[in-house]
């Protein structure tokens, strides 16, 4: 059964059959020369949803969006962008893109690029109120190459919602972007949602993606090696961490402690217990301190986050 | 704060409404180019205006004005067509205006069809402003203007080939280098303020091959010499405009 969601002013979008998902991804494979970048990737990313790629530098998260944008082939594997092949030409209205940088020609004016881009599209939003939302108004008349960087960004974002799309992809969105901006771009992208745009976006923050997917996928040498809800990736488990004087003899406090607990010292000084975080376990890592003789800095219960999640999974070795 | 509905109602623009407002912006940047406008309005002028009153060439019997206006009619379209398209195509690659531009919904093709139409749009200033000035220097332009259109619109297709060619293949610095030393040589070379006859006559052949001097012969004998269709020069802009736009079709690279 097709489901139409009825837009403003009587404007009804074309039947679209609910089941095809915004971006569909099975088995991709992207090598460029002898270098594998992709390599048997698979996502799915649902209509009115955010989903956040997360990976370290390299990882594939622009190859990925790419393909699904139409800048490059795959060289094997299966892509939808909202059932279709992402070359096909009645995408382009229905998508909009954010690259990583650049995009604009630098003499060009912020507002001229962006009324420019609005002539594209049928029902485009208004460039001004748009220019207004993002804090561009008063660099309306500014050329491109004059825009500081995080105004690079929040024009290019712009540019990518204007011509009111069903699905945007967002390249590393908030790269560069002081606190205020952050939190603007966030903003935004919880209005898209909200609107029922589906979104997907690359981000190495975590943070962000915690604050503003339904749906992250960890991605690392080309491959997705955790995918969930921000919550059920990090777990309902809770750790116990404290600061204390390097080099701690954990063997003892271990021996007291409930059976599936663990401890470890990581960095140097930084204590993480894990287990049935509760009163008891509480007590015995107090009571052990005490023997010890050494107070506990820092004490607190704490859920893991995206970032011990990423960390463990994706290494801790620079690339 | 301004309440903005992202409420998807995607559609494209009608495809005239796109190209006509992307020729727009094409022709708003080219006006606005300080080292553009140098190039196609200002150096042909002064080029028309000194060598007509300074008597630094021979141009071998009649009025020095009715050989030099067909010939920087010529420049001005290679100035156009060819430097200045290559040279803002290569940068607008260079810096990924083109990648986004396809991921609008102006198509290739209207892409394409703009940059044609600001081209031309541009060119009509230039013949213009050429015209105007030649006729207060004394110009007599005779023959058939529909002939000297023709051979414009063959110039300006071939030498928009070449242009575009080097702009989709190599690097946008080595574009902006090896469009303006093309322009010199062919500036030098191809009839446009030195006439052919002065150059050796082993070469000559070689040279009358070349898109300028087609077009500055072409445009010369049309409106110097009053012949209807000069279809040698024809013929070897049709020829250019052939070739390079099918190897553009096959080598241009978006990214």
């Amino acid at each position: 059964m097709p489901h139409l969601r009825p837009g403003p002013r009587g404007i009804v979008p074309k039947l679209v059959p609910m089941e095809s998902p915004a971006v569909e991804i099975v088995d991709l494979v992207k090598r460029y020369g002898g270098a594998t970048a992709l390599d048997g990737l698979a996502l799915r990313a649902e209509r009115g949803a955010v989903t956040a790629v997360l990976g370290p530098n390299g990882a594939g998260k622009t190859t990925t969006v790419e393909i699904c944008e139409g800048f490059r082939t795959a060289d094997s594997g299966t892509v939808k962008v909202l059932g279709l092949a992402p070359q096909r030409p009645e995408l382009r209205p229905r998508v909009g893109v954010m690259l990583q940088a650049g995009g604009v020609p630098p003499a060009m004016r912020c507002g001229e690029w962006l009324r420019l881009v609005a002539r594209f599209y049928a029902r485009p939003l208004d460039a001004q109120a748009l220019l207004v939302r993002l804090g561009l108004a008063d660099h309306a008349r500014t050329p491109y190459r004059r825009l500081s960087g995080g105004q690079q960004q929040r024009l290019s974002l712009a540019a990518a919602v204007i011509g009111r799309p069903e699905l945007v992809f967002l390249d590393e969105p908030t790269a560069g972007l002081d606190p205020q901006a952050r939190h603007a771009c966030w903003e935004l992208v919880g209005e898209l949602r909200g609107a029922g745009v589906a979104v997907v976006l690359t981000t190495h923050h975590m943070d962000e993606a915690e604050r503003l997917a339904d749906h992250v996928v960890i991605i690392d040498r080309g491959r997705v090696v955790a995918e969930g809800t921000p919550a059920s990736l990090t777990g309902a488990e809770r750790q116990l961490r404290f600061r204390a004087r390097p080099g701690l003899a954990l063997e003892e406090l271990l021996n007291a402690l409930p059976a599936g607990s663990a401890a470890k010292e990581s960095p140097a000084g930084h204590y993480i217990i894990e287990g049935l975080v509760g009163p008891e376990l509480l007590a015995t890592v107090t009571a052990w301190c005490a023997a010890e003789g050494v107070t506990a800095d820092d004490l607190r219960i704490e859920r893991r986050t995206l970032e011990d999640v990423f960390l463990e999974l994706t290494g801790r070795e620079l690339r | 704060m301004t309440a903005l509905d992202f409420t998807p109602a995607p559609g494209a623009a009608p495809f005239p409404r796109m190209v006509l407002a992307q020729a727009g912006a094409e022709i708003r940047a080219m006006l606005r180019n300080g080292e553009q406008l140098l190039l196609t309005l200002i150096i042909p002028v002064l080029l028309l205006v000194g060598f007509s009153l300074a008597p630094l060439i021979d141009v071998g019997g009649g009025r020095r004005i009715d050989f030099l206006a067909p010939g920087v009619l010529a420049l001005a379209v290679m100035s156009t067509a060819f430097t200045g398209q290559a040279i803002a195509t290569g940068f607008e690659r260079r810096y990924g205006v083109l990648k986004r531009l396809g991921a609008t919904p102006l198509s290739r093709a209207g892409l394409m069809l703009a940059k044609t139409a600001a081209v031309v749009a541009v060119e009509g200033i230039q013949v213009v402003l050429i015209v105007a000035a030649a006729l207060a220097l004394g110009w007599r332009p005779q023959g058939s203007f529909l002939g000297a259109g023709l051979l414009i619109v063959l110039g300006t297709a071939a030498f928009s080939g070449l242009g575009l060619l080097m702009a989709g293949t190599l690097r946008a610095e080595a574009t902006l280098a090896a469009a303006n030393l093309v322009y010199l040589v062919l500036l030098g070379a191809g009839g446009v303020i030195f006439p052919l006859s002065k150059f050796p006559a082993g070469m000559r052949p070689v040279l009358e091959l070349l898109p300028i001097s087609a077009l500055t012969g072409g445009l010369r004998s049309v409106l110097a010499q009053g012949a209807a269709l000069p279809l040698g020069p024809l013929a070897v802009l049709a020829a250019w405009a052939v070739l390079s736009l099918a190897l553009v079709s096959r080598t241009f690279r978006w990214e």
